[in-house]
């Protein structure tokens, strides 16, 4: 600071002026670069094994596949159909259990309402079912009840539970203490604090999150089918794997078209919520 | 200098903002356009650099019809015109020099903007302006650790930096407390004195208008309905230009300013008119 | 005041909701309730299977204790791939996404069809599952990281373009009006006014993005796109569930360990 305004003490004015750095520190400064650098150095080159012909090989592939792919084969509609359908209703079933599960939970992991223990019990759960991918979770469910789309729904109920009630969580403690402590003072008991002090502030959040989770869980509930829970998914790998390129297409526009309508719908009925 | 003729502005909604507005300033002085909330102050200010895309008429400054310019040559019209804002309008992320020099964005390519690699008349120039607007030392402060008033003095330097032939200033005063917000008119018009820059700058204070401009310009529905020296301010023509009410009281609390403010600011006047007359 | 006046004037029944909107609440209940209750009908679940499941799930359980270590250089081999092919996808997502959002936001877009498609372009990234990118990308370059990378890279691009789209429709007016009035070029107010704006939204999905891809890329290995999940397909086909409890602690060691991460540098931006 003080050399950059020694000069001016003069008539004249510096001529050069530089943008102070974002990193204050020159060793950090460079010291950032070089590592990013260095990164990309080792992750590239020695880390991940690249067999450089076999991805130029790809990009030629990949112009054969498009030819393939083109035009999209609508022609065993029934079986997509089917799929599609299955999906959609692991998607509704998933949702609504999913979204009950997660009243409790949620309020058991929201610090300001339960007491320590519950409280860690509870986001120890959050933490574990969100830690997993849906497909960990849908071969695990494979496992314990055996294929079809039984595992497909408890595999997104885990998914919705977890997500819909860490966001219920947070809205929890982060509203605001005075109303609550309000109600509490007219001697209401804790369901009736539930009621008049809780619900009224995370009510319109809680429900815009459960109809996100919805739309969301059309978008899992398309690859849960990969290792065998229900759904289109199975009909999507299955198309990939006989190389039947032109009916993946037509499985995915009908996916890509599906969930633009879900988010559309629920675009509508959050904006109508608030 | 700067010539208005018949400008008239119709928004797609319908809503007709001005209705031929025709309006001289022919030589550097401050002209403060009055009027209320919706009278078309703001739609006539953006009309003279095209900010709002005028419906029809003419705006001449210089002998430069901006009017008539495409988007290149607007470009180069709008370098020469230097704009304030209510709301300062900073990129409150960068720094002050940043923001400061960005007033001669139109002058560098992309890439010397880009690399803050600015010509270094440009840069003293900078300092000199920031030092001039009482900001010295402050050139690595980013824009929103700043107060509001500082922030205004920034949003000048931004004008001035690009030695403007005319400034627009909209509302400068009004996000800031009334103290500040003489010491920020007092500044625009010192400035502008001291570089014979013509100022068209709207105004919600009838009493700051009054104390600090030349010339009062009257707005009321998109037509002007008052255009006299900032000492022919009656209550009459308040009631013209805002409506009935008691405008008695505005006027005597400007009268009684004006004997120690208004009286100060007066003289400084003077001494720069003179100023510029003998050079 | 006769008593029929004041029963009038503050009458003894106060209802919240009048009987048409109850209706219409409870309507809502009822559709929701019949919704679910088709869904699981047409289902057809075999319910039977959940009469055991418990005795199925403990017996896994019980089956993968205790962890077997023996193979966990491996793990950790796969791991660190796993980190890679998250942190190079991302990488790369933000200096394609960028440019897409730009096209994709109202207020920077060149005319309606640059518009659209753009907002195409997040839209399919953003419908089609990683996993599915995954199998596309498998298929084009062949079973390895590569095809994980762009599968990431492919499934990120919508969403952090979306993100970013919003956060450059949401920018200051004001600013922008100021920098043009200065007379600067259409990138000059590109670089100078809008990109300052909307560079901590960038950082932040950035490392949002990248503490998803992180879990997103531990399974991108069962369609054989790299990374752990290709050791944890196997070694589930094998039934070696000793193993497979090592490689989900793991997993969930380096997750956990990224979402702290990523909270710490969003919390740090913003």
């Amino acid at each position: 600071m003080s050399e950059a305004t020694a000069p001016r003490r003069g008539a004249k004015y510096p001529t050069t002026w530089r943008r102070p750095p974002f990193i204050e520190n020159p060793l950090f400064r460079y010291g950032s670069v070089v590592l990013a650098l260095a990164y990309l150095v080792w992750s590239l080159g020695f880390s991940i094994e690249v067999d450089m012909a076999r991805v130029i090989q790809g990009l030629d592939r990949a112009g054969n596949m498009f030819a393939r792919m083109v035009p999209p084969d609508f022609s065993r509609w029934e079986l997509l159909y089917r799929g599609i359908t299955e999906s959609v209703l692991i998607a509704f079933a998933a949702s609504f259990v999913g979204m009950i599960v997660a009243v409790p939970l949620g309020l058991a992991a929201a610090r300001n309402l339960a007491p320590l223990p519950v409280y860690l019990v509870a986001r120890f759960i959050i933490v574990l079912s969100r830690t997993f991918h849906e497909i960990v979770w849908a071969i695990f469910f494979v496992k314990v009840v055996g294929f079809g789309p039984l595992a497909g729904v408890l595999t997104l109920i885990v998914a919705s539970a977890s997500f819909i009630s860490k966001m219920l969580a947070e809205d929890v403690e982060n509203m605001q203490p005075g109303q609550a402590e309000a109600i509490r003072a007219t001697g209401a008991s804790f369901p009736k604090l539930l009621i008049y002090g809780i619900t009224p502030q995370v009510l319109p959040r809680y429900l815009g999150v459960s109809i996100y989770r919805l739309d969301a869980n059309l978008r899992h509930s398309t690859v849960v089918g990969i290792v065998g829970a229900g759904g289109i998914g199975q009909v999507l790998a299955a198309s990939f794997s006989r190389y039947d390129y032109d009916f993946s297409l037509a499985i995915l526009l009908v996916i890509i078209s599906l969930v633009f309508l879900g988010e559309i719908f629920s675009n509508v009925i959050r904006s109508r919520l608030r | 200098m700067l010539e208005i003729s018949d400008l008239v502005k119709t928004y797609p909604n319908g809503l007709k903002a001005l209705h031929g507005i025709s309006l001289a300033v022919d030589r550097p002085m401050v002209v403060a356009i009055i009027g209320s909330s919706g009278a078309g102050k703001s739609t006539l200010i953006r009309c003279v650099n095209r900010l709002v895309e005028p419906t029809s008429g003419r705006v001449v400054l210089n002998g430069t019809e901006i009017t008539a310019l495409g988007r290149h040559g607007l470009r180069k019209a709008r370098r020469r015109i230097g704009m304030i804002f209510q709301e300062y309008n900073l990129v409150e992320r960068l720094t002050v020099m940043e923001n400061v020099l960005s007033g001669r964005l139109g002058y560098v390519g992309f890439w010397r903007a880009y690399r803050r690699n600015y010509p270094p008349d440009d840069v003293a120039a900078a300092f000199e302006i920031l030092d001039r607007v009482g900001l010295e030392g402050r050139e690595n402060a980013r824009a929103d650790a700043l107060s509001g008033g500082q922030r205004q003095r920034v949003g000048i330097a931004r004008a001035l930096m690009q030695r403007p032939e005319l400034l627009l200033v909209d509302e400068p005063t009004a996000s800031l407390d009334p103290k500040t917000s003489r010491q920020i008119m007092r500044l625009i018009v010192e400035l502008a004195h001291e570089r014979g820059t013509p100022v068209l700058i709207n105004i919600h204070d009838v009493a700051l208008a009054q104390t600090f401009a030349d010339h009062i310009v009257g707005l009321r529905d998109g037509r002007i309905v008052f255009e006299d020296g900032s000492d022919r301010l009656t209550p009459a023509v308040l009631t013209e230009i805002y409506g009935e009410e008691d405008w008695s009281t505005t006027i005597r609390k400007v009268e009684e300013d004006d004997e120690a403010e208004g009286a100060e600011a007066a003289k400084g006047r003077d001494d720069t008119e003179s100023g510029v007359a003998a050079g | 005041m006769t008593v029929e006046e004041h029963a009038r004037r503050y009458p003894a029944v106060w209802r919240r909701f009048n009987p048409r909107e109850t209706l219409v609440r409870y309507a809502w209940y009822l559709g929701i309730m019949i919704v679910t209750a088709v869904s699981f009908w047409r289902l057809d679940i075999t319910w039977v299977y959940m009469l055991d499941a418990h005795i199925q799930a403990g017996d896994l359980l019980f089956r993968m204790y205790p962890p077997d270590w023996t193979g966990f250089e491996a793990v950790l081999g796969a791991l660190v791939e796993t980190i890679h092919i998250a942190t190079l996808g991302t990488l790369a997502t933000v200096l394609i996404a960028f440019p897409v959002a730009l096209l994709a936001a109202r207020n920077t877009t060149f005319n309606t069809l640059t518009w659209t498609i753009g907002r195409f372009i997040l839209v399919a990234s953003r419908s089609v599952n990683t996993v599915v990118w995954a199998l596309f990308f498998v298929a084009v370059f062949g079973p390895g990281p590569v095809a994980g990378i762009w599968a990431i890279t492919a499934r990120s691009i919508g969403f952090v373009g979306k993100l970013t789209a919003e956060a450059i429709e949401e920018i200051d007016v004001g600013t922008v009006e100021a920098i043009e009035a200065t007379g600067a070029s259409r990138l000059q107010v590109l670089w100078i006014g809008i990109l300052p704006q909307v560079l901590p939204v960038i950082y932040g999905t950035f490392v949002y993005r990248w503490d998803i891809n992180i879990r997103e890329s531990t399974v991108l290995g069962f369609v054989g796109a790299g990374g752990i999940g290709i050791l944890l397909y196997s070694e589930i086909n094998l039934f070696r569930w000793q193993a497979v409890s090592v490689i989900l602690i793991a997993i969930f060691a380096v997750v956990v360990v990224s979402e702290f991460v990523s909270a710490t540098v969003r919390q740090r931006i913003t």
